[in-house]
């Protein structure tokens, strides 16, 4: 047994014992629950560490092979199909929440599926179940072949995505049984937390000793976005979850922050859990599945540099302007709205970069779905990235913050970029990994279409009601009173929210065609697995 | 090659690009810039939070209704931040102030408000109004879109170790003494008028503090004690009467 085979069993196996303590002292059943899932994961773990000693063959699996790297993929597989699934959970949680603020009726006064507890439970599935995913399957594959090594660790690859995942259904589940912080997008309690700290180490160092295993002497550009992602959720993740549990026994943790000075650290996160996860990370893709779709270098190597640095600084400067008008100091608003504003031109080179990229391959836009994917999704990065700034500045934000401006703003970058960002990564890395052709390019393109509508629908729904919204809360009568009542103002939203449940619905069914598309690539049918030449009478069934 | 271009800094960059801890090292010290400087001043910059006067502490039943309000992700769609604006002061009433919210971990000002603002709701209704509200949001809003809690009536509030939440909150700064966290049990329940025992006691330790059965349901103390007794208390901490803007302009 390695070093690493006998280590991590003994720490899994300690795990699994103070685990069982602690389900035994739980302060509350739900707590119990969690701790017993710990114990159960971790055991499990150790069963699977033994086992695959005994299946193993005695030697370490070689780096390269016939000269060639011998690339670690299987975490990544795993990684890419869980990305897929977490999506459409996410999707659907997120097509069932839009319901409930259309129609109340759907929160069935059940404590587990309400608003409140099932919001949090949609943000977390699409940004870090979905979006982790992505990102962890993407930057590990990128990362070896960019590198032309084999990724670093034997179980730590398996430990980092398997680790990550139970972190997410922790959270989930977590949140379901009223298990929150209530910090918005950091809602995990501190023990889901100390938990994904140590993944998220592991997955530094796996990432980083790859690198240091390069090949190549020069680390290629999308390795300086995933790198500074990881570092950055890093620091971002500590910062703002350091928080003293109620005991041992108890899920409840107090943030050592308060007040105001929650506020700015809560939004440093915030704002850069979208700058460096949604943003830098995805840019990462970008620069690398572009590029290698369209067959052609990126565009500047120049803007690339620039446009790195500039976004990495700028961007966590940018938090205060969730806070404009509070009771925020006028300083640090003055800073975040500047910041934000000057964000904007990194931004926008980089969105320049990967669309150049196309130079010269504007054509296959036409025959390639795949890649018409990716390139409106940098498009849909260029309009968020360019709304964004508009909305930082105070006066705007005065009438956009608080109201479903913000939810149309986010999901223009969530579906549009993120999104489709990950879809079109999705389509080139499965049939790289399994060694396939894409089962349908034609599903691609239904994919494309459904789920464009999709986010057209679900934005222009979110800009008339925020705006309309925010204008009736400042609308004054000729006497000079407030002119609706603040429920007036929820009523007069209700068919928005009607359409933007559409537009959701239409994002999820596109999502469910690539759910279908993928698994028909990993899983042919049998018809199609029949060599065309050795039947010629047999065409497949499709 | 030509010595000028080995020189432009262009190339320097390829210092970075071959180097992974010199690359490592740059994005840190790069992403630390912005953060340290937004967020370090507001430690110790006096003007950061104003001098309010009637600002305590949570009483143990409203730490314990905050703690429902937390769990139950109420800041999804109710904001606790009016911001000073004409609109809002007039329909919420005075901006808030960062004092107000001085003692919270996690603050709870909101992103989006779906449901109206409620840093001020305290005393803006009944206790009657809040149970059928809770119980069915639509028996008194006819258009509201909120979620019903009825379960709030019907879970007992686990309060058996508030005690050592108000001592961890005390670790972080929050001014509770040792006989506020000695007598947290007893003054939990006379503020839900259960033991009906040392009203005057609690309002020592905490001016202002309302005790009353707040579930209509005297014989128990139910989530739903606790939630109304916190949204009641909401914004009646400072006298904006007495309070003086100009007093903290430095």
């Amino acid at each position: 047994m390695t070093l690493g085979e006998g280590g991590l069993a003994i720490a899994m196996t300690g795990l699994a014992f103070i685990s069982i303590v602690i389900a035994a002292k739980a302060y509350t059943p739900a707590y119990a629950f969690h701790a017993y899932l710990f114990a159960a994961a971790s055991a499990t773990a150790v069963f699977a560490i033994v086992n695959r000693y005994f299946e193993r063959g005695v030697e370490a699996a070689p780096l390269e092979i016939d000269g060639k790297p011998n690339y670690n993929m299987g975490p990544i597989k795993l990684a890419t199909i869980l990305a897929v699934f977490w999506g459409i959970a996410g999707f659907t949680v997120g097509l069932w929440i839009a319901l409930e603020l259309a129609y109340p009726a759907f929160n069935f006064d059940l404590a587990y599926i309400s608003f409140g507890r099932l919001r949090p439970l949609h943000t977390s599935a699409v940004i870090f179940a979905f979006g982790g995913n992505v990102l962890l399957a993407t930057s590990l594959y990128v990362v070896q072949r960019t590198c032309r090594a084999r990724m670093v660790g034997d179980l730590a690859p398996w430990f980092v995505i398997l680790g990550y995942n139970f972190f997410i259904v922790i959270a989930g589940t977590g949140y379901l049984l009223g298990i929150t912080q209530s910090k918005e997008y950091a809602e995990p309690e501190w023990y889901a937390d100390l938990w994904l700290t140590i993944v998220w180490v592991v997955y530094l160092l796996v990432y980083l000793g790859t690198i240091m295993r390069r090949k190549e002497p020069h680390i290629y550009v999308a390795n300086w976005f995933y790198l500074a992602f990881i570092l950055t959720i890093a620091v971002l993740h500590i910062g703002n979850n350091s928080a003293v549990p109620v005991s041992w026994f108890s899920p409840k943790s107090y943030v050592v922050w308060a007040g105001v000075q929650d506020a700015m650290v809560q939004w440093w996160y915030g704002h850069n859990a979208v700058g460096f996860f949604l943003t830098a990370g995805f840019l990462g893709i970008m620069y690398y599945f572009i590029p290698k779709r369209a067959e052609r270098p990126v565009y500047s190597y120049r803007l690339s540099i620039i446009h790195f640095w500039a976004l990495i600084f700028l961007y966590i400067w940018a938090g205060p302007h969730h806070l404009h008008y509070t009771a925020l100091p006028d300083w640090t608003q003055t800073l975040g709205m500047t910041f934000s504003i000057m964000l904007w031109m990194p931004s926008w080179g980089g969105m320049i970069n990967g669309l150049m990229t196309l130079s010269g391959a504007w054509d296959k836009l036409r025959t390639d779905p795949v890649l018409r994917i990716m390139v409106l999704s940098v498009a849909f990065y260029g309009m968020s990235t360019f709304e964004g700034p508009v909305m930082s500045i105070r006066e705007v934000n005065s009438l956009s913050h608080y109201t479903d401006w913000t939810i149309g703003h986010v999901h223009s970058g969530a579906l549009g970029w993120v999104g489709f960002i990950s879809f079109g990564a999705i389509y080139c890395l499965v049939p790289w990994l399994w060694n396939r052709p894409l089962y349908s390019l034609r599903l691609v393109s239904w994919h494309f279409w459904i789920a464009t509508i999709g986010i057209v629908v679900y934005i222009t729904a979110m800009w008339v009601s925020g705006i309309l919204q925010g204008l009736m809360w400042r609308s004054y009568t000729g006497l000079g009173f407030l002119e609706y009542s603040f429920i007036e103002t929820v009523e007069a939203m209700h068919p928005f929210y009607v359409i933007r449940a559409l537009g959701g619905a239409l994002f999820l069914v596109g999502a469910l065609i690539m759910a279908f598309n993928v698994w028909r690539t990993i899983n042919p049918p049998r018809e199609a697995l029949v060599p065309a030449a050795s039947g010629a009478g047999l065409a497949p069934v499709e | 090659m030509a010595t000028s271009s080995s020189t432009s800094l262009w190339n320097k960059h390829a210092i970075l690009e071959r180097n992974s801890i010199l690359l490592l090292l740059g994005i840190l010290i790069v992403i630390a810039i912005g953060g340290l400087v937004e967020v370090v001043p507001l430690f110790y910059l006096r003007s950061t939070i104003e001098t309010a006067a009637g600002m305590r502490p949570y009483t143990p039943l409203e730490l314990a209704g905050r703690n429902i309000y937390v769990s139950e992700g109420c800041y999804l769609c109710h904001s606790q931040m009016i911001r000073a604006l004409r609109d809002e002061v007039e329909r919420y009433g005075h901006y808030s102030l960062a004092a107000e919210s001085e003692y919270d971990h996690p603050f709870q000002w909101g992103s989006k408000r779906n449901g109206p603002d409620l840093a001020r709701v305290g005393g803006k209704y009944s206790d009657d109004w809040h149970r059928d509200h809770l119980n069915n949001p639509r028996a008194v809003v006819a258009g509201s879109i909120m979620p019903a809690y009825p379960w709030l009536f019907t879970t007992d509030l686990d309060y058996a170790h508030i005690a050592e939440d108000m001592k961890v909150q005390a670790l972080l700064g929050v001014p509770y003494s040792d006989e506020m966290i000695a007598n947290a049990l007893t003054d939990l329940r006379s503020q839900a008028a259960v033991d009906a025992g040392d009203a005057d006691a609690l309002a020592r330790r905490y001016p202002k503090s309302q005790a009353r059965d707040f579930d209509g349901n005297p014989n128990r103390i139910t989530q739903a004690d606790a939630l109304i007794a916190y949204l009641q208390m909401l914004g009646t901490l400072v006298d904006f009467k007495l309070y003086d803007d100009k007093a903290n302009i430095r």
